[in-house]
């Protein structure tokens, strides 16, 4: 008898929390969106993170049955992502290389989004000038050749400045990035021994070094380290109100990274620019270009089966080069010039 | 005649269902299947795990066969993988943690089970498995902007102008480090080896305590030359497992110790260990040579750390019998 009623109780018991699970499950599907949304999935690059989902936010409030889901896990899962097909579509720091393209059982399209750049910080106790820094500079610092901050390749470009007699500590990103491929991308560009020793990837074997994680990481080591030396993005720099270098770029200029600089770079290479936006900028033409700048780019599918989910996607990337393009530097990225602009407009008529 | 047997096996069979329906009513068989259950499912996770890692590093394993344990460079560029920075940066650190965290644990452990008023060490107890709880990331930035700076401006100049002419003292300080990495990780296992070392100790039975001093030893005398060896086995096992939790832990470590493979007998210089390699490049890592070569890192790791077990094990049973045949 005892038994029975206490097996009653735990079978009510049970029932109250079976209807009470069933209806906060219901619930919050049946609330905000109307039945007919559509969710469409992208996922990649941690750097443009901020822009994007201010973009998809704005974008559904324009079109409320309209979501975007993405997922910030960093450029090489976006690329994998989008091969493979789980998402709609992708983003990444770097183009996608030949093989990887030709991967693809669908055509993998690139669209320029935003721009980025790296900046070198350092932290020299007492020196309260910007100093510059010359291509064979930072490749000497970062291979190791250079050790000293008084060295001649550093003092030449500053002169004025009391660099004093101490040593060198380079500082770089431990983790995988888009940053660190930016930063080693112009170094190959500028430095015979650095392509041909070390290279460029996400991560490289660095000659010298400690290893931050993430910019955070790297701006932590480099503000402890007295005579450190590192690079971060400029955004991290900018909302951060880190002190960085001038950098000198192709046309001999010393130009101080800033919004202006940085798309001077995508326009001064606008018109060698290949028809599938895969290129690198860094180091790029022209007296305004900071040299160490990249785009960020979407990568869509040439073919969406779903037709409503292809206009979804068009349609917000014709809004994303348009309307979007204008909340872009609120948020200090560079926008895009308005010949790239032009270029991915016509782009945009291959997906289908 | 062809009935007899047919009735008989009938019979048999509705015997052997009444008694099972018996002993599931008893619920034996019932606990019995559920239980077993339970430890297959860890068996099959495990063995799952394994052949995961396994299967997706068949590029590099078929490249770099043994080399790929011995290799000392890590060039994702090149596509040149080695693993031994990381082993050795896993195992040292590991090494350089139950140094510190060993004699803190056990000491801390003895005074909260003999000499403590009981009030006092159920609450400095309760505030030790509370650290045990703290996330790995706090100890990290606990690291990043205490340790290392102490570290870099007044422990490592002491040690480099006392112990300088020890290789372990030598080179630039940077503050991040073998030994910071160590030091965090010793700070994040000693609530482990408190928590469960003061427990074995509080179950030595009275007696033994009672039979010392009632043979005229002093408290201490008793507490190390008792109580302590009886629960020898048990403060071992929680040294083992304070050093499971060190040999794979990511985020503390990756914020201290520099991340950079290199072999280096200072303790000074920065190094790298296998999980926070893995964390750091997984999710940038572009090409299936390299996210291989990253996941067979995953599988050293088991590796590094069944062995480790497995040594683990031998002392223990070699310092029981030595106990045992003492006795």
């Amino acid at each position: 008898m005892r038994l029975k009623t206490s097996i009653t109780h735990i079978a009510v018991g049970l029932a109250i929390v079976m209807v009470g699970l069933g209806v906060s499950a219901d619930a919050p599907s049946a609330a905000p969106a109307p039945a007919s949304a559509m969710l469409i999935n992208a996922a990649g690059a941690t750097f443009p993170y901020p822009i994007y989902s201010k973009w998809f936010d704005e974008y559904h409030k324009l079109h409320p049955d309209i979501e975007f889901n993405y997922q910030s896990i960093g450029s090489g899962g976006g690329i994998r992502q989008v091969l493979a097909g789980t998402v709609d579509f992708g983003a990444s720091d770097g183009p996608m290389t030949d093989e990887q393209l030709g991967q693809a059982k669908i055509k993998i399209l690139h669209f320029p989004t935003v721009l980025g750049a790296d900046v070198p910080t350092y932290n020299l106790p007492g020196i309260n000038q910007e100093l510059n820094f010359t291509p064979e500079a930072l490749a000497g610092i970062f291979l190791g050749n250079i050790t000293k901050w008084n060295d001649p390749a550093i003092a030449g470009a500053n002169p004025g400045v009391g660099l004093p007699d101490t040593d060198i500590v380079v500082v770089h990103r431990s983790d995988g990035s888009g940053t660190t491929y930016i930063w080693v991308d112009y170094l190959s560009k500028v430095s015979e021994e650095w392509k041909t020793k070390v290279g460029k990837n996400t991560s490289v074997n660095w000659p010298v070094g400690l290893g931050g994680k993430g910019n955070e990481g790297v701006s932590g080591l480099v503000k402890q380290t007295p005579g450190a030396i590192g690079y971060v993005e400029l955004i991290y720099a900018i909302q951060n109100k880190m002190p960085y270098g001038k950098v000198r770029n192709s046309s001999g200029v010393f130009v101080k990274a800033d919004l202006a600089s940085v798309t001077a770079a995508a326009a001064a290479t606008a018109k060698s620019m290949p028809d599938d936006f895969r290129v690198s900028i860094t180091n790029a033409p022209g007296k305004g270009a900071y040299p160490i700048s990249s785009f960020t780019w979407l990568l869509v599918p040439t073919k969406i089966s779903d037709p409503a989910k292809k206009k979804a996607i068009v349609d917000f990337l014709h809004w994303m080069l348009q309307d979007g393009q204008g909340l872009t530097e609120a948020l200090s990225y560079a926008r895009l010039p308005k010949e790239v602009v032009a270029k991915e407009t016509k782009a945009i008529s291959q997906v289908n | 005649m062809p009935n007899i047997p047919v009735t008989a096996g009938r019979a048999r069979l509705s015997l052997r269902a009444r008694q099972f329906l018996q002993k599931l009513r008893h619920g034996d068989e019932v606990a019995h299947l559920i239980t077993l259950l339970a430890a297959a499912s860890i068996i099959v996770v495990t063995v799952m795990l394994v052949y995961q890692l396994y299967i997706n590093s068949i590029l590099p394993r078929h490249k770099f066969g043994f080399e790929f344990f011995l290799g000392r460079t890590w060039d994702p560029v090149s596509g040149d993988f080695g693993a031994l920075p990381f082993i050795y940066g896993t195992l040292v650190s590991s090494a350089l943690a139950l140094l510190v965290a060993v004699p803190l644990g056990v000491g801390a452990a003895i005074f909260l089970s003999e000499l403590a008023p009981p009030r006092v060490s159920n609450y400095l107890t309760f505030v030790i498995e509370l650290l045990a709880a703290v996330p790995s990331v706090i100890y990290g930035v606990l690291g990043i902007f205490i340790l290392v700076p102490v570290l870099r401006s007044a422990v490592m100049p002491f040690l480099k102008h006392t112990l300088g002419f020890l290789p372990l003292f030598k080179g630039p300080i940077y503050g991040v480090s073998m030994l910071a990495g160590g030091l965090v990780l010793a700070l994040m296992i000693v609530p482990y080896i408190i928590s469960v070392s003061r427990e074995v100790l509080l179950a030595v039975p009275v007696e033994q305590r009672e039979a010392a001093l009632g043979l005229g030893a002093t408290k201490w005398e008793s507490t190390w030359q008792v109580v302590v060896p009886f629960a020898r086995v048990g403060i071992m096992a929680s040294v083992f497992l304070a050093l499971a939790r060190a040999l794979g832990e990511t985020m503390a470590v990756t914020m201290v110790i520099g991340n950079d493979p290199k072999i280096s007998a200072s303790l000074f210089a920065p190094a790298y260990s296998i999980a926070a390699v893995i964390a750091n490049e997984f999710t940038e890592a572009t090409g299936d040579l390299y996210l291989q070569a990253l996941i067979e890192l995953g599988l050293v790791l088991f590796l590094v750390t069944i062995v480790i077990n497995g040594l683990a094990r031998l002392v223990i049973m070699a310092t029981t019998q030595k106990g045992t045949s003492q006795a």
